[in-house]
């Protein structure tokens, strides 16, 4: 085991959790997975559903033993731990408010059974309820509140007891829309304000990108991919991890060259180009799967500058922006996406040939 | 046709009319849907509660039954004794030991049931769905046979030649068999035995309706198991708890088979008592006034348990 450095808030260790005998005839739910996640961290595990995230996520909390490995939380063991012995809260999915208490005695559940003085107690409510802004609230019950409002009692519950670590399990997913986008901006304000490391479960990428520093792309058990916001969507490892996150249009091409990270491929339906290459992949001559965005190509006038070429096939209006589905002499279609800015959209019409440029810097080759 | 200024009042007469004569059909149509249930309460619960209003305040007739004369001799008599040779009356504290007897028995009663019934109801409702029917099942079981049955089968358990005593001696733990039929011990367990399925049926209902994901929101906040009994599970389950404890509680303090067979007539409870008073005293106004006052005393401990109830923001049911 390498040493890790003294600031990783989780480190977790080649764990597995298995339900059922065995490997073999039981439900693999988490395929010994290591993560070392750093103190004031804002942490999402991204994936669909089944992908081992909330498992993930009820180890920490100790609801679950794991089957092999281990979870260290800042140096200290946690197995064998039971659940009101790890210093972690959980915000969890339905938030779970107990219902025959006031939103006051709900927040200070927590710190009553740590037997807080009740001086303490009082103070640190009051606090945190300013802190989700719910101060004129204290004493309802909580079936008399809205569902946001439910969700910020549940997470000044969580943040009442000062965790080492807050768990979210999906808590957005019941709200609609526009509280959903206001709750990002909350949470990932509470985040900075408290200085407690997060670890965010969703299903939604979108939410992913806004808030973390950092997001784990999970997939039956296994981690795929971990890394910034950026990295993640612009430089993803893995066809999965493309695709799961926001549009992409995914070509065939091979590799011409290779220098380290980078690869010169040829795209069967174009030009040369220069593409990234995750490590340890791909050999010259290679057939590779190459990513790039919708957003990273454009429309240019001079053949001659341009990458690929092709035939407009479908036109799709979102209010800011087009999106263009262009079909290539080879057969393959490629997805383009520009900002609405009025005339000049009108240029670009169904049936039209045209050309395209991707941006430099913007191609990706994929591992499966 | 007459103008508008004549017409409009007349369409409103009629209109209030008709609705004035649908409201009536309705109200109709309501009392006599209304009518079985108004005459069954009528029939079985006002008319005899009446009859034994009305002999508690007459004297017993020479031969059991009762003379028309107006009398409270019934009520004193639960208080005072009369002196056979200068009818002067002291005070006595008879009844009312049999009546605290009844109460603490039966507290107790609901007490065991409560400590054996809540553990019971808490493991049926936290298997899987499946197999709670099948637990639920085999509490029912007993209600299959007549309590009498099941009593007598209890004082074959408890008596000297019992299984119980009999097997303590065959492993040589005792010499001489334990008594325990006979002694207050054994009608409280005889009334555990009867009522035990009144507790676990209406704390099963309140468990079955908690959100488990409470209990293990509260594990993350620190509560060891203990705790999480006290402060969420039990405060959750309390219209259960409340409901069972009523359900035990009332059938205890008039309870008459259990402690006639399993007390065998020593400890005599309210239920003897008043079965007494009809029976070989043929005393019935003073049977009736003492059944009168049990039914006050359980109808002040439901009263006090709606009132507790509806403050806790709680539905009572059961």
């Amino acid at each position: 085991m390498s040493q890790q450095p003294a600031t990783a808030a989780i480190d977790i260790r080649e764990t597995s959790k298995i339900y059922g005998k065995d490997r073999a005839s039981g439900v693999v739910a988490l395929d010994d997975v290591s993560l070392v996640i750093e103190d004031n961290e804002f942490f999402t595990l991204l994936g669909p559903s089944g992908c081992g995230k909330t498992t993930l996520l009820r180890l920490i909390a100790g609801f679950e033993q794991p089957t092999h490995g281990e979870i260290v939380l800042f140096g200290e063991h946690l197995e064998g731990l039971p659940p009101y012995k790890r210093p972690v809260n959980t915000v969890f999915q339905h938030y779970a408010l107990f219902p025959h208490m006031t939103v006051a005695e709900n927040i200070s559940f927590g710190l009553e059974m740590l037997d807080k003085p009740a001086t303490e107690i009082s103070s640190v409510v009051k606090e945190v309820l300013g802190l989700v802004q719910m101060d004129h609230l204290a004493d309802r019950k909580t079936d008399q509140l809205s569902g946001g409002q439910q969700q910020r009692v549940a997470l000044a519950r969580a943040l009442a007891p000062k965790p080492k670590v807050l768990l979210l399990d999906e808590p957005l997913s019941a709200l609609d829309f526009k509280l959903r986008k206001e709750m990002q901006v909350e949470l990932k304000r509470l985040q900075n304000e408290t200085g407690i490391t997060f670890i965010f479960v969703t299903h939604d990428q979108e939410e992913a990108l806004t808030m973390s520093d950092r997001v784990a792309v999970m997939r039956d058990g296994l981690i795929l991919q971990v890394g910034n916001p950026s990295e993640i969507y612009d430089r993803p490892a893995r066809r999965f991890v493309a695709d799961f996150i926001g549009d992409i249009n995914i070509l065939k091409g091979s590799i011409v060259s290779r220098d380290g990270s980078l690869a010169t491929v040829q795209l069967e339906a174009g030009h040369q180009g220069e593409a990234g290459l995750p490590m340890n992949a791909g050999s010259l001559g290679q057939e590779v799967s190459v990513a790039i965005r919708p957003e990273q190509l454009s429309f240019v006038a001079d053949a001659a500058k341009a990458n690929l070429s092709g035939t407009i096939e479908h036109i799709s209006y979102f209010g800011s922006g087009f999106d263009y589905a262009i079909l290539m002499p080879s057969g393959e279609k490629v997805m383009l996406q520009i900002q609405n800015r009025g005339g000049e959209n009108l240029a670009y019409q169904l049936g039209d040939q045209v050309h395209i440029a991707i941006s430099d810097n913007s191609m990706q080759i994929l591992t499966d | 046709m007459g103008s508008g200024m004549t017409d409009q009042p007349t369409t409103h007469i009629q209109l209030s009319s008709s609705v004035v004569a649908e409201a009536k059909r309705l109200r109709n149509t309501r009392y006599a849907l209304l009518a079985p249930g108004i005459l069954t309460i009528f029939c079985i619960g006002i008319m005899p509660l009446s009859i034994v209003l009305v002999y508690s305040f007459l004297e017993p007739g020479d031969f059991g039954g009762i003379s028309w004369v107006l009398s409270f001799d019934a009520y004193v008599q639960l208080l005072f004794e009369e002196d056979i040779f200068d009818e002067t009356l002291s005070f006595t504290t008879d009844y009312i030991q049999i009546f605290l007897r009844s109460v603490s028995l039966a507290l107790f009663t609901t007490i065991a049931c409560l400590l054996v019934g809540f553990p019971t109801a808490y493991f049926i409702a936290t298997q899987p769905p499946a197999r709670r029917n099948a637990w639920l099942f085999l509490i029912t079981i007993p209600f299959w046979t007549n309590l009498l049955i099941r009593t007598y089968a209890m004082l074959l358990i408890l008596r000297d030649q019992g299984v119980i005593n009999l097997s303590l001696i065959e492993i040589g733990l005792i010499d001489s068999p334990i008594p325990m039929l006979y002694t207050d011990f054994a009608v409280c367990l005889g009334l555990v035995y009867a009522y035990l399925p009144f507790m676990v049926l209406p704390i099963f209902a309140s468990l079955e309706k908690l959100d488990f994901r409470l209990v293990e929101a509260s594990y993350d906040l620190y509560a060891t198991r203990f705790k999480v009994l006290r402060r969420i599970i039990v405060p959750l389950a309390k219209p259960g708890i409340a409901a069972g404890c009523i359900l035990v509680m009332i059938p205890s303090l008039g309870a008459f088979i259990t402690p006639a067979l399993l007390g065998g007539g020593k400890s005599l409870m309210l239920g003897n008592l008043i079965e007494l008073q009809f029976g070989q005293a043929r005393n019935w106004p003073f049977g009736s006034a003492i059944a009168l006052v049990l039914m006050v005393l359980v109808m002040l401990s439901l009263i006090s348990y709606l009132r507790f109830g509806a403050k806790k923001g709680t539905p009572a049911h059961g």
